[in-house]
């Protein structure tokens, strides 16, 4: 079983983050007021922000340990990270961006490979368009498409679904939810949402001011909470 | 009216407009990497061309090309030509010019790119070298060919730098800037209105067809 554990310690002029995570295979949502620290967390995860003093593992490979001078660069920790604004290459087609992921795997098959993966995904008539072009929902499944291409080893979310409608966000939820069981690992959901955490988290961890305040289920943590803004 | 002398300040300016891209664009990649030490003093030296009389430009170039420099001799050994009075350093002369306008206009392409990009591509397994041909070349393209237009516009009029460093005739032909001086001087008038105005559809010209690409390179985003 691969599970994350996570120990990061970072400070960013005021503000300071301290925080421990450990995530199994499944669905972890952290969760928090904006400014908490959520998406640095993910960041330093994914080796995109050096904390000052921590350690990143998943199953028996350390990505990073500051302590021992360890620190895997990003493009070889193998993860897969969807960002809030989902970041698809404007240049390239829905394919080609699919595609960026898995560079050794020969052109034709790629290829092959890609289109796969967008129709998993309900988007395979949109493999020759580019991300101008999409709706909503449609960037959101090519972004998913791209980030599974790699088959990672973990998956990162940055409240990719934040931008969403309601019955958008509970189509998406729901194939991660999926996607998630049928790949066996650990998935770090940023989420502002409560509902969306009630509906796929197996763990949720709340963060305030760049700390952990609670961790559990989410019927533990979430108990008669509605939003987290206030 | 002979068309030798802007033929020659074409090929000049094309060839210089090239330098400058390479170099210009590697410039711009150096400066925005935040750890560069004294990041705003190369930032000046490199757009000194722009503040500098063209004289000064043209004889600090000889200075660093001329035949008593290391550069100029270590040239002549391989090549045996020298680089000044010649057509490569009237070439030198309109890239060296030309350059600040490369490099400003590179460096607003990429602090336009957005950083999720980058971050994007290397979570997928993208390499530094990769992310930059694969994802920060291609976005920051349509800077690239503006800044080219720019510095081509600049290399196709260069008249003082390019007088200091290349003389007056390159192998008899002087550049149509030049040409239009000579002419003036002399007082044929019809040979300056001419190339004067020979010039002048040209380079509008040039930069119609260039303005366009760059929207239909944008179009493309």
């Amino acid at each position: 079983m691969t599970v994350l554990e996570a120990k990061i310690e970072l400070t960013r002029g005021d503000f300071r983050l301290s925080a421990t995570l450990s995530c199994p295979p499944g669905i972890t949502c952290v969760m928090g007021p904006s400014g908490c620290g959520k998406s640095t967390l993910l960041a330093a995860i994914a080796g995109l922000a050096v904390p000052e003093r921590g350690r990143v593992t998943l199953g028996d490979e350390v990505w990073l340990d500051r302590a021992r001078g360890i620190d895997v660069p990003v493009h070889a920790r193998r993860l897969a990270y969807v960002f809030q604004g989902l970041a698809l290459f404007p240049h390239m087609s829905a394919l080609a961006n699919v595609g960026y992921g898995m560079p050794e795997v020969p052109r034709a098959e790629r290829a092959v490979k890609a289109a796969a993966l967008l129709e998993r995904l309900g988007v395979g008539h949109l493999a020759r368009r580019r991300p101008r072009t999409f709706s909503g929902g449609e960037a959101q499944r090519v972004a998913i498409a791209r980030a599974l291409a790699r088959s990672p080893r973990l998956l990162l979310l940055d409240e990719p679904f934040s931008a969403l409608d309601r019955e958008l966000r509970a189509q998406l939820t729901a194939l991660v939810r999926e996607l998630v069981a049928e790949l066996r690992v650990p998935l770090v959901h940023v989420t502002h949402s409560v509902a969306e955490a009630r509906q796929l988290a197996d763990q949720v961890v709340r963060l305030e001011r760049g700390a952990v305040v609670a961790r559990g289920t989410a019927g533990e943590v979430l108990a008669g909470i509605t939003s987290l803004d206030d | 009216m002979t068309w030798e002398p802007l033929w020659l300040s074409f090929q000049i300016a094309a060839l210089a407009t090239l330098l400058s891209v390479v170099v210009g664009t590697a410039l711009a990649l150096l400066l925005g990497w935040r750890r560069l030490p004294a990041r705003d003093l190369f930032d000046a030296v490199i757009s000194a061309p722009l503040v500098l009389p063209p004289t000064v430009l043209g004889y600090y170039i000889l200075v660093v090309v001329g035949n008593s420099s290391a550069l100029g001799r270590a040239w002549e050994a391989v090549f045996g030509a020298q680089i000044v009075f010649s057509f490569t350093g009237a070439v030198i002369a309109a890239a060296v010019g030309s350059l600040p306008l490369v490099v400003r206009a590179v460096r607003l392409a990429l602090e336009s790119i957005d950083p999720s990009l980058i971050a994007a591509a290397r979570t997928l397994g993208a390499r530094p070298r990769r992310v930059l041909y694969t994802v920060v070349l291609p976005l920051a393209a349509p800077g690239i060919v503006a800044g080219g237009m720019m510095g081509f516009a600049r290399a196709l009029g260069d008249y003082g730098a390019t007088l200091m460093v290349a003389g007056a005739k390159i192998d008899g032909v002087p550049t149509a800037s030049i040409f239009v001086m000579d002419q003036l001087l002399g007082g044929h008038d019809d040979q300056v209105f001419a190339m004067s105005a020979a010039t002048t559809v040209f380079g509008v010209a040039m930069l119609y067809f260039a303005n366009r690409m760059t929207r239909r390179f944008h179009r493309h985003l």
